[in-house]
Formats: C-alpha cells, structure tokens, sequence
C-alpha cells in the first residue's frame, strides 16, 4: 500500500496556526487515533488531540477531505494546530509512530496531485513557482500557469496542429474518396505558418527563468566616474531592496531590487582602466567586462565613445561636470529626481525584457519543445509535398504533446475521424 | 481421435493465411471450416488493397503468403490509389472476381502436404489447466493439437440485424458459432460485441451503365505479389453514381426501424467505413455520397455498391436504391445487413497474438477486433507463424513498429485495444516514410527467411532481386524489365533518405526502451508512485518492456519514470 505522508503546510512555527496535513490511505485512521473520532467531510471540527499516553497535545481544529475530489487525489486530513515549536514536534512525532505513516519528501504533495490527475505538469510547476514567487509579475506568471491556462493554450497550440495534420493525412488515406473531396486541395501552409507565428510571438516573451532572476544593469566605467554612489542611489531610492549580496571579491556588488513589480539585478563593478600590475584588480576588470558582455543593460559612466552597444550613456555628478550631448540622460546623486528620471529611463530599456503584460510564460524546458515545434510547422508551410508536410506536422504535434505530456498521435487520429465523412 | 500440431478455426482471410504458414514453418496444420465451400470467401466487398491495406499485403507477401497471389489471380479491376503522391502513401488495390479468388486460395491451400481441411463447427477447446490442447466439434469428434488459433470474423457469436428482422448467423445464410463463443465467456476472456455491415448486392443487368461515369481498370501493368501469376484477366470497369437529397430523405424516414438507431445493436461500427444511414445522420449537410458500382466477376452480373452498406429495413433499402441516378430500375438480389459479432479485447494478447493466460491459444482477425480482408491476413500469418513455433518448438516470429504495417497494427492491438473496428491506415504509421508498399520485400525477406517459411523458388527469388537491388544501387540500371519496380524502389530511398535518416534516431530510442524489462503486471503494485488508475491501465495492457509501456494511451511520463527506475533497481 501507497505510504500516508504527513508534513507542516503552514510557515515554521512559531505562528498563530500550524497547518499539519496528512495524506494517503491512513489519513483517516490517523485522525482517528489521534481525535479519538471522525468529524462528519468538509466539516471543521473542534477535537482534543492525545497521544498514545491520553495526554493532551493540542486543540486543534480538524477537517478531512475523502478522496479522490481533494488536492492531492488521495484522502485528506488537516490539522489546524496552535503554532508552536513544541506542539507542532510533538504531533509530528506521534503521527510518525503510526504504521504506513511517514513525513512527507519536499513536493511529495504536489507529486501525488500530479499521479492522481488532479495537476498537469505544466501545472505543477507553475504552483511551484507561485510558492516560489517574490514580485507582482512573477505571482501573476505562476497563478497563470498553476490555474492551468498556459496548458489550456499549449493545449490549444496541440489541438490546432492536430487538426493541420488531420487534414494532410485525409488527403493521404482517403484522397481518392469523394467523402473527403470538399478538403482536396488545402493548403496547410498558411496554418502551418500561422500557428507557428503564435507559438513564436510567446517565445518572443520572457521565460519564467527571466522573470525570475530579473533584468541585469551593470554600472560600469572608468574608476571614480560614481558608480558606487550612484548603486547606492538607485537602491535608496526604491525601499524594496530584496537580498543584497556581496560579491565574491571585494570589486564586484550585487543587489536586487523590484520596482513595478520587475526584478532587476543591479550590479556595481570594478572601474575599467588601460593597464595594471595588481592580480585583483585585474580580476575585477576581466569579471566587469563578462559582466558587460551579459548585462541586459549597462549604465556607462564613461566617456561616450568608448561605450559598449547596450549601454545608457550617464552623465552622472552633472552637478559638477556638464554633460554632452552624446549622454542618455545626466543624473546627481544629490538631487533625487535625476535618479527618479534614471529609473524611468531604464524601465524604457528594460521593459522590452519582461514587457508583456497577459501573464502567461514558459519554462526554459517548455520553450525548447515549443521552438522545435515552431520550427517543423515553419518547415511544414515550406513543404510541397504532402508526404514530408505530414512528416513535419507529425514532429510539430510530437513536441507539443510532449510540453503537455501526452500522446499526439490519438489525438491527430481523434481529428481525422471528428472532422471528416469518410468511408469507402 | 485426430492430432496435428496446429488447429486452425475458421477459413477466411484469417484462418487461411494462419494454417498456410504454419504450414510453410513444417507445421502438421488442420483448417476446420463449418464450409469447406466456403473458404477463402470474400464476405463483403469484392476488392484486395488499397491504403495502408495494400501495405499489408505485400507484407504478408514477403512472407510467401496468399492473399497477393490470390489477388493477382482474380483480379478484373486494378487501381493505385494516391498514385500522384509519394510511393510510401500509394495503394495497390484491385477488385476481384469472387469464384476465381476463392478458388486461388483453395488451389494454394491445396498444394500444402501437411495441410488437412476439416468440416466441422468447432463448438469447444480442450484446455488442460491453463494450455489449450485441442478443439471439439459438434459432431463430438476431439481434434487434438499443440496450439489453436482461433478466426473466427463474424461467426463467433453472429446476429444479423435488417430492420426489424433477427436472424441468427455470421454471414447472410451461413449459421453463426454460438457454443464456442459460450465456452471463451465461460473461460473468463474479456469478450466484447463490435459490429459491422454489408450494402445490398444488384443484378448488373438492371442498371443504366450508360447514364453513369465508368472508372476504368489502370493502363500499367502491376502486380500485387512479386511472384505474380502468368498473365492479367480481361479488365472491367467499374462505374461512379451518387445518392441524392430524395434518397437522404427516405434513409431520415427510414430510421425509426433502423436497428442501429433504434438501440437494438449494442457493437460499435467502424467510424470510416460508416454505413448510410451514419453517414446521413452525422454529415446531414451534404447533398450526396459517392457509390462505386463494382462488378463482382467475370461470368457474374452481380455487383457490388460499395459506399451504401445499411442494415435498414428492406423495403426501404429498395426505395433508396432506385433514388440514385442509373439504378431506377435496378433489382436488388441480397439486401444489406448489419452483424454483431463477440471478439476478443486484443490487450489480453501479447504481440505473437497469443493469449498468454492460456498457452497455446492464437487469436486473429476481427475475433481481435480489427476489420477487413488485409488486416485479418496479417494477423493470420503472425498467429500461423507463432502457433507453428509453439507447437513445434521454433523461435517466435514478431514484427516490430519500424518494420512492417503488421507490426505497427499488432503493436496498436495489443497495447492500445480497440473502442471500434481497426483498419489499417497510413497514418498509424511513424515511418511511414520507409514503410512503403513497394519495399516490403526487402523490409521483411530476412525475418521471413529467419522463420524458415519461404519456399524454395520464393528463396531463389528473393535472392535474385536482392543483387539486382544491390547492382541498382551501385549505379547499375541494367535491370530485367519484369524486375523493373526494383528501380523505382532505389529511386524512391534516394528522395527520402534525409528523413529517413532522422528517423533512425526516433528508431533507435524505441529499440532501446524495448530493451528495458518491466516487472511482470501482478507485482506493479510494488512499484513506489505508481497511483491506481496508471496500475489499472497498464494490468490492462500487460506490457512487458517501456517501450511498450509509453506508447499505452495515458500512461504518463512520471508513470513512466516511476517504471524505468524501478527496472533499473531491479537488473
């Protein structure tokens, strides 16, 4: 029999509550050991909790929920515990005395939702993730993909090309019955090519990854040109600091920071000069150049020219020195709004990044599957014969049933005989 | 009391290829037929072929089977479908003259020493703990045997349905296998009703040919089997009509005694061979359905609608019949008819189409749930084949997906099971780009020569193409002009070869999941993550390997998962 788990599902005590779920085949017998009863389902109910000894662990509120209509597909039981350190051990501890009972592996829960059916693994991951989630656009990513709409749309993306493929291969298995004549002569082209254009626009969108992690900005340039007072500026002036890190040598800062419900990765480097002798300050040089290279976006507080191609050319202390016309923008740290106006600025640049707004996005996993689906509709479109259109289609639906994890070629069959008359 | 090695029940396509090659693998075989008339009867329409079939006929061909040379035999009608499109999507089909095509195959069956045929009604199994060790006939006659192949189509369990009538049968006038189809309940098999239909015949005599579009027989010579007869029958052509709005109508009126929508049958049909009155009820939007009016022999007037199978009442298949253009005054001399017949849930059965809860016990044709001619002589030949190695003690015979058609139909059947009648289709096909039809030969001959069931000459014959093959290949066009499609063939690789190439890969990965052994399906409860529903599913399909695990409908990858490390623990 399938181990009972049990694991805290609130935050670690102390609290106001503890949120103790029990899932599997003994969760009722567990309550019932523990309560002494059963509360009627879906009922919360007041019970004393005893141990072994009939001492009192805890008043606790209970609920159970019987399977299979519950979170986890299994029967369900929660205890709602007062919150703290020693109540919560103690009634852990008694529920691992059971038999068939154990504490839960970490997502052993959602996994057991996932055999049972009751998620798919986009969403699973996608609950992952809203657990995971620390800014505005990343809970809205999550719930998009925990509340099963970004597998409604791949789902959408399989049936429609399920629906090409059926159409080339009635051409191949009936082409020369009349019961499929109406279709003689499609042209999967431009279907091919339009639902490859939609997959590609939701590439075109950050990945969860990049919504997580966050746009880089490097500040960079020649040594005391401000860029560690300017760092400091920007991160003051948004209170929402997050996690400042330090950097793994003493010349290199990080910081993240969410604005807008955006997470950036500031990072302040080590000045850029011609030449040097000191090993350290080499490689602070050689580590701000990679940082260039990867950066999203570089504040450049040099001279223009030597700018690099992804740069916003700061003038910065411009209440000192008079910026050109070759700057971006000229900031002070000592007047707040020209590092008001410099966020701005960099909200312009950065927002083609994460600039889209309908909440949905894919895994770096996800999207692999979705541009080599992409690509065999592209060939697909320009192919001319059926043959090799059927092979590309065929690949296009294996990848897109794999985003989805499952089966494409039923679902292909299922389109040729919902949408035609055939016979013979 | 009588002993063989192999038993065969039934004569159809089935049966005939299953005893032939058990026949050819050095088997002593038994064909016991409640008719031995009726042999190698074509029940329904009176054609060999076409897509997907066509494949499959070569395949069986290539295992010096019948059914090819019976076609080549018969044939007054020829056809290549899709012959605008790639080699691997055309389909050989001809139409057959039915006396000539059932007296090719009893000619061929004849030819077989170690072959016996048995009239008799085969009303039960002796089965000695779980192996089934012979038949009994009504007479009470014991046939003992080794193994048992079971081609029964739609004998087993028969009812005929027209209109408001019953009558008891599997075919119009021949009596159904009501005792035996009792006896596999009583032994606990998973048996379940399908159905299928049949258009009533005309007397070509009373159609308007004039008035009506002929489709002649192809100009080019071609042959269903590499080792074709000596030379072609005099040609027909057949003739295209159309039903009408009137006769849509009267099926629409007609439907109330329709068995089929009045709950009587409880079998699904097959949803692309539909009959016209499924045709009129899920496609109501359009105003005609093409009937391809087919002669069913040379010194026969008989012909076949093919298009128009019904089972409505028989004045109104009359009615019908005379609202189309060219048969206002056609006669009908057999009405239409539905069966409903048992088979057998083909998940119970392993890939050598044995039944491994009862060894010994072979099962082909629509007892497996598959419909038409080329379908059943497919699982004939493998059952045979298997049977014969059972019995004999011989190395079995499987065909796996990236071989054969046979093997991608064997592979469906017993992983996925059926919901309505399986016919063979192109598209079932992942590599359908090297499967085709006109390289079956060269696909199959080394399994075929490995099963020991080729003939002498079929050995020569086979070893002879395979250097003209070798010499097309280096550049040699110098080829026999009877050998010709042999160019066509090497042409053919040459287009396709970039995709063919890829999909080694796909092959390769396939071939290497069917390496990894699985726990037998009593002990999946020991596997950890597995959740019911996917034990359930996979008790029902038995897969012995994860590659066959992971092509069973809705078994999911973390199921599978849950399978690969649990293998891997256990080796």
């Amino acid at each position: 029999m399938t181990d009972t788990i049990f694991a805290l599902s609130s935050g670690r005590p102390p609290a106001a509550i503890a949120v103790m779920r029990i899932s599997g085949p003994r969760a009722d017998a567990a309550l019932g050991t523990l309560a002494g009863s059963l509360p009627a389902p879906r009922t919360a109910s007041l019970r004393a909790l005893r141990d072994q000894a009939g001492d009192l662990l805890d008043r606790a509120l209970v609920i159970r929920f019987p399977g299979p209509a519950t979170a986890t597909g299994e029967d369900l039981v929660e205890l709602h515990l007062h919150g703290g350190r020693a109540i919560v051990a103690s009634v852990e501890q008694e529920l691992s005395r059971l038999p068939g009972l154990r504490l839960a592996q970490p997502g052993e829960f959602t996994r057991r939702a996932l055999q049972h059916g009751r998620l798919d693994v986009i969403q699973a991951e996608g609950l992952a993730d809203l657990l995971e989630a620390e800014t505005e656009s990343q809970r809205r990513v999550a719930i998009a993909a925990s509340e099963g709409r970004v597998s409604q749309t791949a789902r959408e993306w399989l049936g429609r090309a399920a629906d090409i493929a059926a159409r080339v291969e009635a051409e191949l298995d009936f082409g020369d019955e009349d019961d499929v004549a109406s279709h003689a002569g499609y042209h999967p082209a431009s279907d091919a090519g339009a639902l490859a254009c939609d997959i590609e626009y939701a590439l075109a969108q950050p990945s969860v990854e990049r919504l997580r992690d966050g746009i880089t900005v490097v500040l960079a340039g020649p040594r005391n040109a401000g860029k560690s007072s300017l760092f400091n500026a920007l991160l003051q002036r948004d209170a929402a600091i997050v996690t400042p890190i330090a950097g793994t040598t003493r010349d290199v800062l990080e910081a993240v920071v969410s604005r807008a419900g955006i997470p950036y990765r500031l990072v302040d480097t080590a000045g850029l000069i011609g030449d040097t002798t000191d090993e350290v300050e080499r490689i602070g040089i050689s580590r701000a150049r990679d940082l260039i290279d990867r950066a999203d976006l570089v504040l450049w507080l040099g001279v223009p020219d030597d700018a690099p191609s992804n740069a916003l050319k700061v003038a910065s202390q411009c209440d000192h020195r008079r910026p050109t016309d070759e700057h971006d923008i000229a900031t002070s740290v000592h007047v707040p709004e020209t590092v008001d106006a410099l966020w701005t600025a960099i909200d312009q640049r950065c927002r083609i990044y994460v600039g889209w707004s309908d909440g949905m996005a894919f895994r770096e996993r996800q999207r692999e599957d979705m541009a080599s689906a992409a690509r065999e509709l592209r060939c697909a479109a320009n192919e001319d014969d059926p043959l090799l259109q059927a092979e590309h289609l065929r690949l296009a639906t294996r990848w897109l049933a794999r985003l989805l994890g499952i089966d494409a070629a039923e679902e292909m069959l299922d389109a040729l005989f919902r949408r035609f008359c055939l016979g013979k | 009391m009588k002993q063989f090695d192999v038993v065969v029940v039934g004569g159809g396509h089935a049966g005939t290829e299953a005893a032939a090659a058990a026949a050819r693998r050095g088997a002593c075989v038994a064909l016991i037929s409640q008719a031995k008339s009726q042999i190698g009867t074509m029940s329904c329409n009176p054609s060999i072929g076409g897509l997907g079939k066509g494949h499959l006929v070569r395949e069986v061909d290539a295992f010096d089977g019948l059914m090819a040379r019976a076609a080549d035999d018969s044939a007054i009608h020829h056809r290549m479908l899709n012959r605008s499109k790639g080699l691997a999507v055309q389909g050989p089909r001809i139409q057959a003259d039915r006396t000539r095509y059932r007296n090719s195959i009893a000619r061929q069956l004849s030819t077989y020493q170690n072959l016996t045929i048995v009239e008799g009604e085969v009303v039960d199994l002796v089965v000695s703990g779980d192996r089934v060790i012979g038949a009994i006939l009504a007479e009470g006659d014991t046939v003992r045997s080794g193994a048992v192949v079971l081609a029964t189509g739609t004998f087993l369990g028969g009812k005929i349905f027209r209109g408001e009538e019953r009558l008891d049968g599997g075919r119009v006038g021949e009596s159904a296998a009501h005792r035996l189809a009792a006896r596999l309940r009583d032994l606990a098999l998973p048996m379940h009703r399908l159905k299928t239909g049949t258009p009533p015949r005309l007397d070509g005599r009373t159609i308007d040919w004039g008035r009506l579009a002929p489709q002649p027989s192809d100009d080019d010579i071609w042959w269903m089997s590499t080792m074709p007869a000596a030379e072609r029958l005099p040609q027909l052509a057949c003739a295209i009509t159309r039903t009408t709005p009137r006769s849509h109508d009267i099926v629409r009126r007609g439907l109330a005694s329709s068995p089929l929508f009045g709950g009587a049958i409880e079998g699904q049909g097959p949803r692309y061979c539909p009959s016209i009155e499924d045709k009129i009820h899920r496609f109501g939007d359009r105003d005609g359905h093409q009937i391809f009016l087919e002669p069913e022999g040379l010194d026969d007037h008989l012909v076949y609608p093919n298009g128009i199978s019904t089972s409505l009442d028989a004045r109104v298949q009359q009615e019908m019949v005379t609202s189309v253009p060219g048969l206002e005054r056609a006669r009908i001399t057999t009405m239409g008819y539905a069966v409903e017949y048992d088979h057998l849930d083909p998940r119970s059965l392993d890939h050598r189409l044995a039944l491994p809860q009862l060894k010994g016990l072979f099962c082909a044709g629509q007892i497996n749930g598959t419909t038409g001619y080329e379908e059943a002589a497919a699982q004939g030949l493998i059952a045979g084949l298997n049977a014969a190695a059972h019995a004999c003690g011989l190395p079995h015979v499987t065909i796996d997906r990236a071989a054969g058609y046979i093997g991608v139909m064997i592979d469906d059947l017993v992983l996925q099971g059926v919901t309505e009648p399986y016919r063979m289709l192109t598209a079932r096909a992942e590599f359908r780009l090297s499967l085709r039809a006109d390289n079956a030969e060269t696909r199959l001959s080394t399994i075929a020569m490995e099963a020991n069931c080729l003939s002498g000459q079929r050995l020569f014959h086979v070893e002879r193409r395979r250097e003209l093959r070798d010499r097309a290949r280096s550049g040699d066009t110098n080829i026999p002009v009877k050998d010709i499609d042999i160019l066509r063939e090497v042409e053919e690789d040459a287009r396709y070869a970039p995709y063919v190439a890829r999909q080694e890969e796909e092959v390769a990965r396939i071939r290497r999941d069917e390496k990894i052994v699985l726990p037998p399906a009593t002990s999946l409860s020991d596997v950890p993550g597995l959740s019911t529903e996917m034990i359930d599913r996979l008790r029902s399909s038995a897969p012995s390997t994860l590659g066959e695990a992971s092509r069973i409908r809705g078994i999911t990858p973390a199921a599978l998962a849950a399978l690969w490390l649990h293998a891997r623990k256990a080796s």
